[in-house]
């Protein structure tokens, strides 16, 4: 057996500026939050202006995450994200208005049950949706970008008159279950009990996420498939198996943001889905394509800064998004933690 | 040639609108060395594309082990026990050298055997085993890249210029490693441009052009026959 050369790792010197500059966007998030902080001026107003942005983070960043994947694993553009978002939420609160009862009992378990259905009812809908969309539009225009924004958006387009044909033209108001209304006082500030049950959801699923994909051989296959999908199967994975999972499953994804948005909203329409995916397209831009970490933190970065913009200075709220994508994108061409070049 | 681990019959290749291979035919003896040579750009990569099927052969036939494969999904290929190696190396640069060798053990958890076995042909993928396989240098990247089609048992290895823009050292682990592979008997498809690499690990030479195989025969024979050696690639004795 031949010896290679002997090879002892050292640790290169990197500059602090080097270091700083490469954990920039986890820094983004805490930064944010101290210039809020000081900006604001008023500690109570800053705490609930800071969580309803991360609550509000947390619901995009639960309906970009299957995005960014669909987009790095299978290099698809699919704007019938969109219309999950929609199905999901009019499944979900179908549900919720279902059990009206149990919604209005005075129970938090009764509650936390009745928004626990809704959410496995819209995402086992929106993933069985999911799976007639690739098989239907989007396999016979994979590797074609313009075809496949054409394709989605029709089927984004039929998915929300179907949506008008079962539920009526109308928007649907409800109230949310008895138990989520109304605010706790912290420290003198009013937070919303909805808004902290979305904050526990989005962290709980991103650390599901994060497990599944450091922890598992599906996750493995699937980090691996968003960098070099020909490789993956050259070792023998079926990578098309591969897809259509990740796509049933960010399809549910999709599902469980438009009830937990519905929930948020206490309206829902047809077009819900179609309004969230601007936002839904800039998280996934600027957190980098295929990115789950950096969705997670675009999500929370567009959240804090709308609420924040929003109070401080409400004309500007309207553009704090683009103008931050402009920002982000200007300093990092590809995003901030991009898996894949964009092309 | 009796009962080859791989025979390719008249076979067609088309990229796009290019027509790259035009009716290639050969045979890959088993447990032996096959050096496929040649130009750039004659069709050696997209030969060895087409094997593995990341490229669908428009006609003829390719024959593993007996079984006609032309029709089978690259996935089956792999699993059929073609272990693949590309000339980009295809490593993930995002996982850890050890995640890149689990996810190379198809069929379980990494045989502690084998991994001790890929660990004294790479010394090196022991020390930065859970390092990122990006961080590591071109050699350590070929390395990965050949252990990884090592993981599991393979009858074949198709590998593309394994020693392409590597240091002296680096290509003599290389070819350690590739003439350990042959003398445990795995049969291995080898492109490569470095002629004196060539002609020490190589056992046969399968030399294309223009997207045909234009010769094939013993190692020995080319390397031995200027005429033949000036004629099929253009180079002189002293060259090679």
């Amino acid at each position: 057996m031949t010896d290679a050369p002997d090879h002892r790792p050292t640790m290169a010197d990197v500059p602090i500026a080097d270091r700083i500059a490469r954990a920039m966007p986890l820094l983004l998030v805490p930064i944010l939050l101290v210039v809020g902080f000081v900006a604001i001026g008023n500690p109570s107003s800053w705490l609930t202006l800071t969580v309803s942005g991360l609550a509000m983070g947390m619901m995009i960043f639960i309906m970009a995450s299957g995005l960014t994947l669909v987009f790095g694993l299978m290099d698809v553009i699919s704007f019938g994200h969109g219309a999950f978002i929609s199905v999901g939420a009019f499944v979900g609160i179908s549900v919720v208005l279902g059990l009206a009862e149990w919604a209005q009992a005075p129970s938090l378990l009764l509650n936390l049950g009745v928004v626990l259905l809704a959410v496995l009812a819209a995402m086992a809908v929106t993933g069985l949706l999911g799976w007639a969309f690739e098989r239907v539009i989007v396999k016979p225009v994979y590797g074609a970008h313009l075809k496949q924004i054409l394709v989605t958006v029709g089927g984004l387009i039929v998915i929300e008159q179907l949506i008008h044909v079962i539920w009526g033209p109308d928007e649907i108001f409800f109230a949310r279950p008895e138990m989520l209304k109304g605010a706790f006082t912290f420290w003198g500030a009013a937070l919303e009990k909805f808004r902290l049950l979305a904050v526990v959801i989005g962290l709980v699923l991103f650390v599901a996420m994060r497990l599944v994909f450091r922890r598992t051989r599906i996750g493995l296959i699937v980090r691996a498939g968003v960098e070099n999908g020909e490789m993956v199967e050259a070792l023998g994975y079926r990578l098309r198996l591969v897809f259509v999972g990740v796509f049933i499953a960010g399809s549910a994804l999709a599902g469980l943001g438009g009830v937990m948005w519905g929930l948020y909203q206490e309206v829902i329409t047809a077009g819900m889905g179609e309004e969230m995916m601007i936002l839904v397209f800039i998280v996934v831009i600027i957190g980098g394509l295929g990115s789950v970490e950096g969705a997670f933190i675009g999500a929370l970065m567009v959240g804090l800064l709308q609420n924040y913009i929003a109070f401080l200075e409400p004309k500007l709220a309207l553009i704090s998004n683009i103008g931050l994508m402009t920002a982000i994108l200007m300093w990092r061409p590809q995003g901030m933690m991009p898996v894949v070049k964009a092309k | 040639m009796s009962d080859p681990i791989l025979r390719l019959e008249g076979v067609h290749t088309d990229i796009a609108q290019y027509h790259i291979l035009h009716g290639v035919d050969l045979d890959v003896p088993r447990g032996a060395v096959t050096m496929l040579l040649g130009r750039n750009g004659v069709g050696k990569t997209t030969t060895l594309r087409t094997i593995i099927g990341h490229w669908t052969a428009r006609a003829g036939r390719i024959a593993f082990d007996g079984a006609d494969i032309t029709a089978m999904r690259t996935s089956d290929r792999a699993r059929a026990g073609i272990g693949y190696v590309p000339e980009d190396m295809g490593i993930f640069s995002d996982l850890t050298v050890e995640e890149n060798m689990t996810l190379a053990a198809v069929s379980g958890p990494l045989d502690p055997v084998r991994r001790d076995r890929i660990f004294a042909a790479f010394p090196p993928l022991r020390t930065f085993w859970r390092s990122a396989a990006g961080t590591l240098s071109g050699g350590q990247k070929q390395m990965l890249s050949i252990a990884r089609a090592m993981a599991e048992e393979r009858r074949l290895y198709l590998i593309d210029e394994p020693t392409k823009g590597l240091a002296p050292a680096i290509v003599s682990t290389m070819a350690g490693a590739l003439r350990d592979l042959k003398t445990e008997g795995a049969s291995i498809l080898l492109v490569e441009q470095n002629f004196a690499v060539a002609k020490a690990l190589g056992d046969h030479a399968a030399v294309m052009d223009d997207g045909r195989i234009i010769w094939s025969g013993p190692m020995q024979t080319l390397a031995t026959d200027a005429a033949l050696l000036e004629r099929l690639m253009g180079l002189s004795m002293e060259q090679a």
